[in-house]
């Protein structure tokens, strides 16, 4: 295994789609959802949301092998800036998308130092910590936050001044599905560039990175702020197509489930993790239905199940059906 | 001449354990120049020092005239002073080819880029190639790393190094672990590496040693017991008694 596949749709000399078969496929499918199940954009918005949110954080876990507790901080803070911001008359969703991104982003940077320091271990406490301190100061800042309240008196103008965000949440589904789009494709893009490659330096011996030249704590602060970033996107779009921004945004259940999330997608395979938070979101939807009060066992025993039956997640499933067909 | 490397009154202390006592070395450009001493002698922990993962307690480490005591490990590399390891530390789960890719594009500072295809540089991949093909290991190229033979894993480690373009080059066991047919073959690489590169090894074999090194400074707990050529280290009753005859007179 390469790092760099060559599976890509070639489109002329040294041009290159970054679309794999598992990528084309899930691609397709996002596209049809919308078509088959016209009574659904709300649930395949948030389930669009948690792809990207599951994608930022497969940024440092899968690929750069930092683990945080505390990831959902980012999620928040894009979900708060841009209810905030709109609350103040910036009703413009691309502006909020971008206000969404460029707030987390600069905490990332910010908190990297303290947070990449030490091993795994004290990652997760320090991440941890970091999160319980801004889950509280959410809350106190009422006036900011709307407190345990949350934020919802907050209007989104029409996407580029044309679509209104309408009530089956089409705009919204459509809106959703476009940036997830150009979310994956910057993401693939970054995955495959020389940072890229450093990150999974990093993963894979972090000892060694030095000895080779290699500015680890840079390489991890520029990936803790472009994870925060596209975090940030997700909790924006989060708040914007469902006019609501709340604590549970950046609480801990939100952290724990986007580490379950993309581990069951496959660390460090995107279109693993894309498919794996889609069907995560998929079956908790399903399983809330079927039984409101035990759904939470039902997803324990998938979780469980996909850890002993699919080692490396779906993205190692796709990798072994993919090695398999081109031997 | 200004030495390649130098460490003036070099000290590294543990607690009360003094591993490293007031070590001066100055090794001139272009040496092969062995370090031995028994098990514990601090060799490795010198090693780490003068390449940065370990910060001295006292003294002062030169890298061609230049104080590089406060340098990061990472920065010295980017001066040249770059360094294998007594322990393989590869990145298992990548293949061959993208483990001395990854340390051409370091050396470059090209990993700052994520917006662009590692890809679109040609250059830093015919490199790393060339690196593989200088210690035979192209054939295995994209082999993940994690499924290399061990003696092929002592060899990429070396790889690693020199695609750093180093000027000094500390080699920490360079063969260990590894049948004695397979360290002439490393050993075998390591002479054919350019006469301009510095050369430092760490190396317990004292055949590799008397025949690759052209001046060995003996350690013995932390001190320097002497320096000189292979001729006078054997002479040296003192480093007979020490060293070379707990391991026996064959060495």
């Amino acid at each position: 295994m390469t790092l760099l596949k060559d599976s890509g749709l070639a489109v002329g000399p040294g041009m290159r789609l970054p679309i794999s078969g598992a990528t084309t496929l899930l691609f397709a499918a996002l596209i049809a959802s919308g078509f088959l199940f016209p009574n659904h954009f709300a649930l395949a918005t948030q389930i669009l949301v948690l792809m990207i949110f599951a994608l930022s954080y497969d940024l440092l876990q899968g690929h750069a092998g930092i683990v945080s507790l505390g990831h959902a901080v980012f999620l928040g803070l894009g979900a708060y800036s841009s209810a905030i911001l709109a609350r103040a008359g910036l009703t413009d969703p691309l502006l909020g998308l971008a206000v969404g991104a460029a707030v987390p982003a600069l905490i990332a940077l910010v908190l990297s130092p303290i947070v990449v320091r030490g091993n795994d271990f004290t990652r997760l406490l320090v991440t941890l910590g970091v999160a319980s301190l801004v889950y509280e100061a959410a809350n106190r800042l009422r006036d900011l936050t709307g407190g345990a309240d949350g934020l919802s008196d907050f209007e989104v103008a029409p996407l580029l001044g044309l679509f209104a965000f309408d009530f089956e949440g089409r705009t919204g589904f459509i809106y959703a599905l476009a940036t997830f789009f150009l979310v994956y494709l910057a993401l693939w893009r970054v995955t495959n560039s020389p940072f890229g490659m450093a990150l999974r330096g990093i993963r894979e011996n972090a000892r060694r990175m030095p000895a080779i030249g290699s500015p680890v704590a840079r390489h991890l602060a520029v990936a803790y702020l472009l994870s925060g970033a596209v975090a940030g996107i997700a909790g924006a779009l989060l708040a914007q197509t469902s006019r609501f921004a709340s604590l549970d945004m950046l609480g801990f259940e939100r952290s724990a489930e986007i580490v379950m999330v993309v581990t069951l997608g496959g660390n460090g395979h995107l279109a693993g993790v894309g498919i794996g938070a889609a069907a995560f979101g998929v079956v908790k939807d399903a399983l809330s239905t079927v039984s409101p009060r035990y759904w939470q066992l039902g997803l324990g025993i998938v979780l469980m199940a996909s850890v002993f039956l699919a080692r490396g997640g779906i993205g190692g499933i796709i990798e072994r059906l993919s090695r398999r067909r081109q031997p | 001449m200004t030495a390649a490397l130098a460490t003036s009154d070099l000290s590294i202390r543990f607690g009360a354990f003094e591993a490293v006592r007031q070590v001066s070395l100055a090794i001139r450009p272009g040496a092969r120049h062995a370090l031995i001493g028994p098990n514990g002698a601090g060799k490795t922990t010198l090693v780490n020092a003068l390449t940065g993962s370990l910060k001295p307690t006292a003294g002062r480490i030169m890298l061609a005239g230049e104080d590089a005591t406060h340098l990061s490990e990472a920065q010295r590399v980017h001066k040249g002073l770059v360094r294998t390891f007594q322990i393989n530390q590869l990145f298992a789960n990548l293949s061959v080819l993208d483990n001395v890719w990854l340390a051409v594009l370091e050396r470059n500072r090209r990993t700052g880029i994520f917006w662009r295809s590692a890809r679109a540089d040609r250059a830093a991949l015919d490199e790393a190639r060339a690196c593989l093909e200088f210690v035979h290991l192209l054939p295995l190229a994209d082999q993940l790393v994690a499924t290399l033979p061990y003696g092929s894993r002592r060899l990429l480690e070396i790889a690693l190094a020199m695609a750093a373009r180093p000027s000094v080059l500390v080699l920490d066991e360079p063969a260990a672990g590894v049948p004695a047919a397979d360290s002439e073959a490393i050993f075998e690489r390591i002479h054919a590496l350019p006469d301009s590169l510095t050369l430092v090894f760490i190396e317990h074999d004292m055949r590799l040693v008397f025949r690759f090194a052209e001046r060995i400074t003996v350690l013995v707990a932390g001190q320097v017991l002497t320096e000189g050529t292979p001729a006078d280290i054997a002479a040296n009753p003192q480093v007979r008694e020490v060293y070379l005859g707990r391991r026996g007179a064959h060495a």
